[in-house]
C-alpha cells in the first residue's frame, strides 16, 4: 500500500499519485512508484519550468537538433556537426565536492558521446562562497580537483568557463559543466528504441546502490539489508568512461547501433522509458541479467541506481555478436538484457516475476506541468532605488583593490589544474574572453564561452538574462566568432515560492528575447531549482553557454597586448552606470541600483564591427568590457600578453571618474591595432554606425589613465600584476608556522 | 621512417602524437594496440601520454605488464629507439627501462602549463637538431612529474650526461620557481645509458604547430627522424617525404588498428 509518508518520501503529491493510478489503471507497486517519482521529478520532468522554457527560440539556420535530445546539435559545414550541452551538479558538489564535480563532468560527457560525438572541450561555471571562509576554500579545492581528476584522465581539455565568489553560494555552490563534442553530420545517433524485436543491450560499468534517492532507500518495505544508507553521491571512474567512449564510437562507426542513451539521472529507468517513448515502441527487460556490483539488489534499486559510466544500446539481433566483440576488446561488459516490443509498455521481470508493467508514454510524456504563481519580490524596491555614494578620493588604490578581487583576479590557480591542451586543438587558452579550438585540417575553428552575472539578475532578472546572452556573444565576437547556438543552465531557488518563480520567469523571458534578437536558437540545457539552504536562496543564476564559428583561425586576436606602440581603440559608449557593479560591491558593500542598460541593436552592431575588423586582419588584441569596467579590461590586456606591457590612456567623457573607470556599461570592446590599421578600424566603425575612438597607446611599464587632464590611475604594471595574479593562490597557501 | 604509437587503455595523447608524427612531420605512423605482441616493423616506438589503466595505482605501474611492453623491452634491448612522453616516461620508469621514479608534483596539484626546458645534451638521438643550452617552450600536463632518484644515481646520471632536458626559466636559468614540479636536479627528460630510450614529462606533440603557440617540440621529432635516416643510410632523400595523408578534424576510427 502506498501511504502518505511513502508519497512524501517520493516527493509526489496526492494529486500526482491519483493521476498515476488513472494512467496505469491500478495502484502502482513501489518500484513503479519509484519510476514515476524520478521521471516526474523537477530534474527529469521540468514540472515547474516547462511552460516557460517554451518561450525560447528553437529554430536557426545552423540547427540540426534542438531541445528534447541528450544534447543540441549545430551544423558547422564540411560534413561536421557540433554537439553541446550544459548540466548542473550543484547539490552533489556541496555534499561531496570531489565526486560531485567529477560525476558532473562524467554525466555531461556521456550526454555528448551518446549522440555519436567525440567530446572535444569542457567548460565550467563555478560559484562558491567567499574564500576567506575555510569551508568555501575546501569546497572549491574539492570541486576543482574533481573536474581535473575526471576530465584530465578521460582526455578532454577543460578550456574555459568562469569562477565567481559570493556569500549566497556559501552553502550552495554551483557547478555547471558544459561539454562540446564534434561529430560527422551523417553519423549522429538518437535515443530511439526502434525496431520491434531488436536487442536491448546494457554496456559499461556494473550497477550498484549508489545514487539512489536517499529518502526512499530508508522506506520500510526493504527490510534489514538496506538499513545502512548508501551515500547519495555517485562515484566516478573516468578510466571506464574513456573506454566506454571509444567502444561506443567504434560500435557506431561500424553501424552496429540503432539507438543509444546514457544512464544518467534516473539510470535504467530514464534510458529505457525515454528510448521506447520516443520511438513509439515498448521494452521488455530482465532485471536478473543487469550486471550488478553488489549482491541482493532489488528491482527498485536496479531501476533507480545512478551508478556512473553505463549506457543502453538498441541493436539488431544479428549484430549483437560483433557489438559484444568491440566491448570485449575495450575490456567492457555488454549484456543483452531485453528486447524492443510493440506494446508501448515497459515490462520488467525479476526472478521470473513481472515486477514492472507501465505505459512508457505516461512516464515520459504525461508528467504534469505547473504554472506556478509568480510575484515580484518586495526587496527589489529597496535595492533598486539607490543614490550613488560619494566618490573615494584615491581611485588609483581602488584600481588595485579591484584587480585583487577574486571575482576579477587571475584564475590560473584553477585552470592549470585542468589539462586544457590535450587533443592538440586549443589555440586560445583559458583566461581569454572565449576559448578557441582549431579544427585539424580546416581553416575554420570553434569558439565557446560560458557567461552569467547573478548580481545583475538579482537586481533585474530580465535584464540579467539579456546581458548574459549579450556578453557571451560579445566574448565570441572578441575571438572573431559568429554565435550559432545556445545552451543554458538556469540555477534558481525554490520554484514553489512565488518570488523565485517570478525571477525565473523574468530571466527566461530576458534570455529568450535576447536569443531571438541575436538569431541564435536555444538547443537545450538544464534547470536546477531548489538551490536553497536553510530557506535562503542563491541569487538567480542563469548561465549561458554559447558556441561560435570562427571563419579563419589564423586571424584570431590575442587577449593581451602584443607589443608596445600599438593603438588602443574603444568601441561603444561609456555611461554613468554603476548599479550592480563589482566596484560598488567591493568598495561600498552595496549590491544596489539597476544593472547597466542594454540596447540589443547597438550591441549587435558593436559585435559585428569587432568581428569585421578581426576578419579584415586589422586587430592584434580584442577584449570585451565586463566586471570592473574599462580600467580592469585595460589591465587584463596588460597582463595577458606574451610580455607584460603598460598603457597610456586619455579620456574626456563628462562622467564621474569612478563610473568611467569601473562602471560596467554594456556594448563596449577594446580593440588594439598597429598604427596604420587603426584608421581603417575607425572608418569601419563609422560605416557601421558604431561609436569608436582612439583612447591611448600601449607601452611602458606603467598603467596610466588620464581623465580630463587629471591623472587618475598610475600604477606599475608589475604591482597590478602581482595583485591580480596572487589573489586566489594566496588564499590557498599553506601557512608556515 | 615508420613510427609506432602504443595505445594502452586510458592513453589519451595517442592520437595527438600520431597526428604530429604523421601530419606534421610527414612520417608513416601506426598505432600499436596494448594486447598485441607485434611491433609491426616500426623504426621507433612512442609511448604517449594519458592515464594508462586509469593510473589508479602508481602512474604506469600496470601498463608495464601489458603484452606490448614485453616487445618494447626487447626492441629497446636491441637498440631500437623508444620515446616516452609524460605517462610514457612514467611507464618507462616502472618498466625499468629508465632509472628513478616519479613523485607527486611538489604543490600536490595537477599542473598544465607551458614551461621552458633547456637542452643539456644535444648529442643524443632525441636532441641533435637543437643546440646545447637551447631553451624550448613546451607544455607539461601531469600530476606525478616530480622526478626522484637517490643521490648516487643522480651523480651517475649527471656524469654520464643522461640528463637531456632540465626545467629552466625563459632565458635558460635554473631556479626553484622554474622547476615547477620539484624534480631532482630539475630533470625534465632523461636518456638511458645506451642512448636509445628517452623519457620526458613535457609534451613535444603539443608544441609542434605554430597555431598552438610553439613549434619547439618538433626539434625532438626532427632529431629522431635524422637519427633513423642516418642509421638506415638513406640520408635526406626525398623518398621519406612521400607519406602525407589528408588531415581530418576527427581521429580515424580507433577500431582499425
Amino acid at each position: 500500500m502506498i501511504d502518505a509518508k511513502t508519497l512524501a518520501d517520493h516527493n509526489l503529491t496526492r494529486e500526482e499519485y491519483e493521476l498515476i493510478v488513472n494512467l496505469i489503471g491500478r495502484e502502482p507497486n513501489l518500484t513503479e512508484l519509484g519510476i514515476f517519482s524520478v521521471m516526474w521529478s523537477e530534474h527529469c520532468g521540468y514540472k515547474s519550468s516547462r511552460v516557460h522554457l517554451k518561450k525560447f527560440p528553437t529554430r536557426g539556420k545552423y540547427l540540426i537538433q534542438g531541445p528534447g535530445e541528450n544534447a543540441g546539435v549545430m551544423d558547422i559545414g564540411d560534413g561536421l556537426a557540433v554537439v553541446f550541452k550544459i548540466e548542473s551538479h550543484n547539490h552533489p558538489s556541496y555534499i561531496e565536492p570531489y565526486q560531485g564535480a567529477a560525476t558532473g563532468v562524467g554525466g555531461i560527457l556521456r550526454d555528448i558521446f551518446t549522440m555519436g560525438a567525440r567530446p572535444v572541450a569542457v567548460l565550467d561555471s563555478l560559484r562558491f562562497g567567499p574564500l576567506d571562509q575555510p569551508e568555501n576554500r575546501s569546497i572549491m579545492d574539492g570541486v576543482v580537483s574533481g573536474i581535473s581528476g575526471y576530465g584530465n584522465s578521460f582526455g578532454v581539455p577543460t578550456v574555459g568557463g568562469e569562477v565567481y565568489f559570493h556569500e549566497c553560494y556559501a552553502q550552495n555552490p554551483l557547478v555547471n559543466v558544459c561539454c562540446v563534442g564534434l561529430a560527422r553530420k551523417d553519423k549522429l545517433f538518437l535515443a530511439r528504441a526502434r525496431g520491434v524485436g531488436n536487442a536491448v543491450i546494457y554496456v559499461g560499468a556494473r550497477t550498484g546502490r549508489d545514487g539512489i534517492h536517499g529518502a526512499t532507500m530508508a522506506s520500510a518495505e526493504f527490510g534489514e539489508e538496506t538499513e545502512h544508507k548508501r551515500p547519495n553521491v555517485q562515484v566516478g571512474d573516468p578510466f571506464k568512461e574513456k573506454l566506454l567512449l571509444e567502444a561506443c564510437l567504434e560500435a557506431m562507426a561500424r553501424d552496429l547501433v540503432v539507438g543509444i542513451q546514457d544512464m544518467g539521472a534516473a539510470g535504467l529507468t530514464c534510458s529505457s522509458t525515454e528510448m521506447a517513448a520516443k520511438a513509439g515502441t515498448g521494452m521488455e527487460i530482465n532485471l536478473d541479467l543487469v550486471p550488478q556490483r553488489e549482491a541482493g539488489m532489488n528491482p527498485y534499486e536496479i531501476m533507480l541506481s545512478e551508478s556512473q559510466e553505463r549506457m543502453l544500446i538498441v541493436a539488431e539481433p544479428e549484430k549483437v555478436e560483433e557489438l559484444k566483440k568491440i566491448f570485449t576488446k575495450w575490456d567492457l561488459e555488454a549484456v543483452v538484457i531485453g528486447k524492443v516490443t510493440d506494446d508501448e509498455r515497459l515490462k520488467a521481470y525479476f526472478h521470473g516475476q513481472l515486477v514492472i508493467d507501465i505505459p512508457v508514454k505516461a512516464v515520459v510524456d504525461l508528467c504534469p506541468a505547473y504554472r506556478r504563481p509568480a510575484r515580484t519580490p518586495a526587496f527589489l524596491r529597496k535595492v533598486t532605488r539607490f543614490r550613488l555614494p560619494e566618490m573615494p578620493s584615491d581611485l588609483n588604490q581602488v584600481f588595485l583593490q579591484l584587480l585583487a578581487s577574486p571575482n576579477i583576479s587571475d584564475k590560473e590557480w584553477v585552470f592549470r589544474q585542468y589539462d586544457h591542451m590535450v587533443q592538440v586543438n586549443t589555440m586560445v587558452l583559458p583566461g581569454a574572453d572565449a576559448a578557441v579550438l582549431r579544427l585539424k585540417g580546416l581553416k575554420k575553428g570553434l569558439a565557446m564561452t560560458l557567461d552569467g552575472n547573478s548580481l545583475y539578475t538579482y537586481l533585474n532578472p530580465r535584464r540579467g538574462g539579456q546581458i548574459a546572452v549579450a556578453e557571451a556573444c560579445r566574448n565570441l565576437a572578441c575571438a572573431g566568432a559568429t554565435p550559432i547556438g545556445v545552451t543554458n543552465c538556469l540555477n534558481f531557488g525554490n520554484p514553489e515560492k512565488p518570488e523565485i518563480m517570478w525571477q525565473f520567469k523574468q530571466a527566461v523571458e530576458g534570455i529568450a528575447e535576447a536569443c531571438r534578437r541575436f538569431e541564435i536558437p536555444v538547443t537545450g540545457g538544464n534547470v536546477s531549482f531548489y538551490n536553497e539552504t536553510e530557506g535562503k536562496a542563491i541569487y538567480p543564476t542563469p548561465v549561458l553557454g554559447i558556441i561560435g564559428l570562427v571563419e579563419d583561425t589564423s586571424l584570431v586576436p590575442s587577449a593581451g597586448f602584443r607589443g608596445a606602440g600599438d593603438v588602443i581603440i574603444l568601441l561603444g559608449e561609456n555611461k554613468e552606470e554603476l548599479g550592480g557593479s563589482e566596484y560598488l560591491r567591493l568598495v561600498f558593500s552595496e549590491e544596489k541600483g539597476q544593472p547597466p542598460a542594454l540596447n540589443i541593436e547597438k550591441e549587435k552592431r558593436v559585435q559585428e564591427c569587432c568581428r569585421q575588423a578581426i576578419r579584415s586582419g586589422l586587430v592584434r588584441t580584442a577584449h570585451d568590457l565586463s566586471e570592473g569596467g574599462l580600467a580592469v579590461a585595460l589591465a587584463e590586456c596588460s597582463f595577458k600578453g606574451p610580455r607584460r606591457i603598460g598603457f597610456q590612456v586619455k579620456l574626456d567623457d563628462r562622467l564621474r571618474t569612478d563610473a568611467l573607470l569601473f562602471g560596467e556599461s554594456q556594448s563596449r570592446i577594446i580593440l588594439v591595432a598597429r598604427k596604420d590599421k587603426a584608421r581603417k578600424i575607425l572608418a569601419l566603425a563609422r560605416k557601421m554606425k558604431v561609436r569608436a575612438r582612439i583612447i591611448g597607446r600601449t607601452g611602458g611599464r606603467k598603467m596610466v589613465i588620464w581623465h580630463r587632464k587629471k591623472k587618475v590611475v598610475d600604477q606599475p604594471v608589475e604591482l597590478g600584476y602581482r595583485a591580480w595574479k596572487n589573489s586566489i593562490p594566496d588564499y590557498f597557501k599553506v601557512k608556515k608556522t | 621512417m615508420k613510427f609506432g604509437v602504443v595505445v594502452f587503455p586510458g592513453s589519451n595523447c595517442d592520437y595527438d602524437t600520431f597526428h604530429v608524427l604523421q601530419n606534421v612531420m610527414g612520417q608513416e605512423t601506426v598505432f600499436l594496440w596494448h594486447k598485441e605482441h607485434d611491433l609491426r616493423g616500426v623504426d621507433c616506438v612512442v609511448l604517449p601520454g594519458g592515464f594508462s589503466y586509469g593510473d589508479y595505482l602508481r602512474s604506469g605501474a600496470i601498463a608495464r605488464f601489458s603484452p606490448i611492453m614485453r616487445e618494447v623491452k626487447k626492441f629497446a634491448g636491441s637498440g631500437g629507439l623508444v620515446l616516452g612522453i609524460c605517462n610514457g616516461f612514467q611507464i618507462l620508469l616502472e618498466a625499468g627501462l629508465l632509472p628513478g621514479a616519479m613523485l607527486r608534483n611538489k604543490n600536490l596539484k595537477f599542473l598544465c602549463q607551458h614551461v621552458h626546458i633547456r637542452i643539456e645534451n644535444n648529442r643524443t638521438a632525441f636532441s641533435s637538431a637543437g643546440h646545447r643550452g637551447q631553451v624550448l617552450r613546451i607544455p607539461i600536463a601531469h600530476f606525478d612529474g616530480n622526478y626522484y632518484a637517490p643521490p648516487d644515481l643522480l651523480s651517475q646520471l649527471e656524469k654520464n650526461k643522461q640528463v637531456v632536458f632540465r626545467y629552466c626559466d625563459e632565458i635558460g636559468k635554473l631556479s626553484e620557481e622554474a622547476n615547477v614540479n620539484g624534480s631532482a636536479h630539475s630533470i625534465a627528460g632523461l636518456i638511458n645509458h645506451q642512448g636509445n630510450v628517452l623519457g620526458m614529462m613535457p609534451h613535444p606533440e603539443r608544441a609542434s604547430e605554430k597555431i598552438l603557440g610553439s613549434e619547439d617540440g618538433k626539434i625532438i621529432f626532427r632529431s629522431m627522424i635524422d637519427y633513423l635516416e642516418k642509421k638506415r643510410g638513406t640520408g635526406k632523400k626525398k623518398a621519406t617525404r612521400a607519406f602525407r595523408p589528408t588531415v581530418t578534424p576527427l581521429p580515424p576510427l580507433i577500431g582499425t588498428f
